[in-house]
């Protein structure tokens, strides 16, 4: 059973990819499951996180340096569940959750366990509404796959980030420390 | 240098008592170690504190050791306000599954309200 405390109510329902659409800068942006995340789709994102600004980081993700960068997305490639944004052959965002469990081979059912979310979009592509159908794709991919419980961490002064996750449905949990905790329930 | 360590029962605690010890054996600082009486912690205060004796006296250093009562983070703060002390060091800082750093709430109480220099050993 989660830990967390999540709303009562749930959210959705949430969009799911593929979907084509047009941002607010009038950019076709393309928004797409990644299935297996390694060879060609890990290697456009690695290449995106590459581009990222450090000054956008996050509680020291994504680290710095093309190197470790390609640790730690193949650290949680293996039972993560992803969907990049695509402007023509580039990632330009990138939404992950990952399995809240010591040991991911041994989960049965991903309704029963809790799932951290994180989400990068690149610089250029920010302030466009990106960000919000990159979000609500990831969670219409999750409410596919039968997860319920998502939760994350975003720093107390980020505001446009916590708007942007209360709009779709998030909710403050936890204690208050430098990282304000949200979840999200989905049906 | 005056180094004051607090300790609550986490695993972060481990290595700053470790990493501290190590530093203090190099250096020749004077340590004073706190035992915090902190609740939901992977170790008892009782168990922290032997378990800093026990580090203390393998590594052969002279530490005063103290074992605090009340609010982990206002006994330790309050407790390096009464000494002499140029650094208050603790551990802390935990990584979430996506490999975020998060910061529990007594490392930002401690950071925020110590009267001196803070070391965060991660």
């Amino acid at each position: 059973m989660p830990d967390r405390v999540y709303p009562d109510g749930t959210s959705g329902p949430f969009p799911a990819p593929p979907t084509t659409d047009t941002d607010q800068s009038g950019r076709e942006i393309e928004y797409r499951v990644v299935e297996k995340f390694a060879g060609e789709a890990l290697e456009d994102t690695v290449e995106m996180y590459v581009e990222f600004d450090p000054t956008d980081r996050a509680q020291g993700i994504p680290p710095t340096g093309e190197e470790r960068i390609r640790n730690w997305l193949e650290a949680i490639a293996e039972s993560s569940v992803n969907v990049v944004a695509r402007h023509g052959e580039d990632v330009v965002g990138h939404a992950v959750l990952v399995p809240d469990v010591d040991d991911p081979a041994a989960v049965g059912d991903v309704g029963e366990i809790e799932w951290e979310l994180a989400i990068f979009v690149l610089q250029a592509y920010q302030e466009s509404g990106i960000g919000t159908q990159l979000l609500k794709h990831l969670l219409g991919h999750a409410d596919e796959l039968g997860i319920r419980h998502v939760w994350l961490t975003v720093e107390r002064w980020n505001t446009p980030a916590i708007a942007l996750y209360e709009r779709v449905g998030f909710e403050p949990t936890g204690t208050e420390s430098f990282e304000q905790e949200m979840g999200i329930l989905l049906e | 240098m005056n180094v004051l360590l607090g300790l609550a029962g986490s695993d972060e605690s481990i290595t700053a008592l470790r990493r501290t010890i190590d530093r203090t054996s190099e250096i020749g600082d004077d340590l004073t170690v706190a035992v915090l009486e902190k609740a939901d912690t992977e170790r008892s205060q009782e168990e922290m504190y032997r378990q800093a004796e026990k580090l203390l006296s393998e590594a052969e250093v002279d530490a005063e050791l103290e074992r605090l009562q009340g609010d982990p983070g206002a006994s330790l703060v309050d407790y390096a306000e009464q000494g002499e002390f140029d650094q208050l060091v603790i551990g802390g800082g935990t990584i979430s599954p996506m490999g975020k750093i998060q910061l529990g709430s007594l490392t930002e109480f401690v950071l925020l309200n110590a009267p001196t220099t803070v070391k965060l050993v991660r």
